[in-house]
C-alpha cells in the first residue's frame, strides 16, 4: 500500500516538476503541497534512513542506536529542534549532519573526512541524508527550540550574525541582499526575511525539504550550499563553522516557530 | 651592523603582525569554511571598502557613518568609464535576453562564457514578463517616464557600470566594475530601458 502510494506519489511529482518550470510557479506548489497532503517523497529518504540507523554497518559492524544527537543516546525524537548544540564529547557546536558524522565515525568507525570531501549524495554522504530525514521526521509539528546558552553556542549565533552580513564576490551579495526585508521575491519566489523570527521560521522550519525541482532531498547544507553557490562565494566546505554557524542564527531567530520537516520546495 | 639586522627583522616581525591582526578572528574562521570551486576562488572572499562598509547591518540600511558613505560612493563613481566610443544604445532585443538570463559566475558556470545581467530577478522591466522579482523597483516605461536627455542616459549608464556609486549598499551588483557584463551587452540593456522603440517604452 505504502508503495503504491509512493509511486503514485512519484508520478505527479514528475509532473509537478514540469509544471514547476511554469511562471505561476509559486501557486502550483502550493496546490501541490495540498493535493500530497501528508504524503511527501520525502518519505522514501525517511524510510532507508530508519534502516541504516538500526542496521550494523561499517568497520566495527555497529548500528547508529546508540547515536547521541543531544537528548541522550538513540533518542531521535525531537532531537533536531534543538540543533545545532554545543557536545562536550566533541567540545563543537554541531548541528544534524555533523553529529551524525561523528556517531558514523566513533560508533561505526567510518572515516569523518571521506564523508565530508564526498560530494552530495556520493559515498557515504548518501546515507548521512537519509537518516537527516528520518531524525527531522521525528521533530514534525515540535517548537524550534536552538540553544545559544553555552559560550560556545554564542560565539557561533555571533558568527552566523557576521556571517548572514558578510557581503563579497563580484556581485557583492550576502545572505541579506535576499533575506533581509519583508515580502521580497526573485523572480516569483518568496524570500524569507530571515532576521525576523516570522521569516526566519518559515525558512528554517521548512528545510531540510524535499526539492521538486531537482527531484531529490535536500539536507540544511545543501541548502545552504546552493545559496553560496548563488552567491558567488567560494564553495562552502560540508559541515564547516560558517554552515553550523548559520544554522544556529537561524534557528536561534526562529525561535518557537513550528518545525514542518520535512518541507516539500519548489 | 648585527644591530641593524636585528633592527630589520624586529621591523618585519611587527610588520608581519599586523598583517596578521589586520584578518579579525571571524575574517579567520570565516575564510578557513570555504574552499575554491571553479571560477569561484577564495579571492572572492577578500573585500573592498564598499563590502566591508555594507557588511555593518546598520549601513546596509542605510545607517551607519555619512561621510564614509560619501567617500564610498565618490570613490565608485570615480570608477565609471563611459562607453569608449561614445555610443551609449545597442540592440533592445539583445537587452532582453540579457536582462532574461540570470546565469554566470558560480562556480558551476563554465569561466569565459558570457553572463547574464539578471535583471528580472529583482525588477519588473516589460510588463509582459510576469516572472520577475522586487527587490529593484520597477523599470516599465523607465525611457518613456524620463526621456533620454543626455543627464538620464549618463547616469542609466553609470548605475549599470557601478550602483553603488549612488547608493552605497545598493542591492545591484557592479555590473561594469566587476566586469559582469561587457561594453557592448550593458548598451544592449541601455537600449531596452531606453529605446523609444523598446516594448519597455510602450
Amino acid at each position: 500500500m505504502k508503495k503504491a502510494m509512493n509511486s503514485a506519489l512519484l508520478v505527479s511529482l514528475s509532473m509537478m516538476a514540469g509544471l514547476a518550470m511554469a511562471q505561476s510557479a509559486t501557486d502550483d506548489i502550493a496546490k501541490y503541497r495540498e493535493m500530497i497532503a501528508d504524503g511527501n517523497p520525502a518519505e522514501l529518504y525517511e524510510a532507508a534512513g530508519e534502516d541504516i540507523w538500526s542496521k550494523p554497518m561499517g568497520p566495527k559492524n555497529a548500528s547508529l542506536e546508540k547515536c547521541d544527537l543531544g537528548k541522550g543516546p538513540g533518542v531521535v525524537k525531537g532531537a533536531s529542534a534543538e540543533l545545532p548544540r554545543y557536545f562536550k564529547d566533541t567540545n563543537k557546536v554541531q548541528d544534524l549532519e555533523s553529529r551524525i558524522i561523528t556517531c558514523m565515525e566513533k560508533l561505526q568507525g567510518y572515516d569523518a573526512k571521506e564523508i565530508i570531501n564526498a560530494g552530495f549524495e556520493k559515498g557515504k554522504r548518501k546515507d548521512v541524508e537519509a537518516v537527516v530525514a528520518y531524525v527531522v521526521t521525528a521533530s514534525k509539528g515540535m517548537k524550534i527550540n536552538v540553544p545559544v546558552k553555552h559560550p560556545k553556542e554564542k560565539e557561533m549565533y555571533a558568527m552566523g550574525e557576521k556571517a548572514f552580513f558578510f557581503q563579497g564576490g563580484p556581485m557583492d551579495f550576502s545572505c541579506a541582499s535576499c533575506h533581509a526585508e519583508d515580502g521580497k521575491r526573485i523572480r516569483l519566489q518568496d524570500l524569507p526575511n530571515i532576521t525576523d523570527q516570522k521569516g526566519a521560521a518559515l525558512g528554517f522550519g521548512y528545510w531540510p525539504a524535499y526539492r521538486v525541482s531537482s527531484g531529490n532531498f535536500w539536507t540544511m547544507q545543501r541548502r545552504l550550499n546552493d545559496c553560496y553557490r548563488q552567491q558567488r562565494f567560494p564553495e562552502p566546505i560540508y559541515t564547516s563553522d560558517v554552515t553550523i554557524a548559520l544554522s544556529v542564527y537561524m534557528g536561534a531567530k526562529a525561535k518557537d516557530g513550528v518545525i514542518n520537516t520535512p518541507g516539500l520546495k519548489r | 651592523m648585527k644591530k641593524l639586522h636585528l633592527m630589520i627583522s624586529a621591523a618585519l616581525v611587527v610588520a608581519a603582525s599586523t598583517s596578521v591582526m589586520a584578518q579579525s578572528k571571524f575574517e579567520k574562521d570565516h575564510t578557513a569554511s570555504f574552499k575554491a570551486n571553479g571560477q569561484a576562488g577564495m579571492d572572492r572572499l577578500e573585500r573592498d571598502d564598499t563590502q566591508k562598509f555594507c557588511s555593518d547591518p546598520a549601513a546596509l540600511a542605510g545607517k551607519g557613518d555619512p561621510k564614509k558613505r560619501e567617500a564610498i560612493e565618490k570613490a565608485n563613481m570615480a570608477t565609471i568609464k563611459q562607453p569608449s566610443d561614445g555610443k551609449y544604445l545597442g540592440d533592445w532585443k539583445e537587452g532582453e535576453k540579457i536582462a532574461q538570463s540570470g546565469r554566470g559566475a558560480t562556480w558551476t558556470d563554465k569561466a569565459g562564457t558570457p553572463n547574464g545581467g539578471g535583471c528580472y530577478n529583482c525588477h519588473q522591466i516589460n510588463k509582459k514578463e510576469i516572472s520577475h522579482g522586487n527587490i529593484g523597483p520597477s523599470l516599465w516605461n523607465y525611457g518613456k517616464v524620463r526621456g533620454n536627455s543626455e543627464a538620464v542616459v549618463q547616469y542609466t549608464w553609470g548605475k549599470i557600470y557601478n550602483s553603488k556609486a549612488y547608493n552605497a549598499c545598493s542591492n545591484m551588483p557592479r555590473m561594469g566594475h566587476y566586469k559582469l557584463l561587457t561594453e557592448d551587452q550593458m548598451r544592449h540593456v541601455m537600449a531596452l530601458l531606453l529605446d523609444p522603440a523598446s516594448p519597455v517604452n510602450q
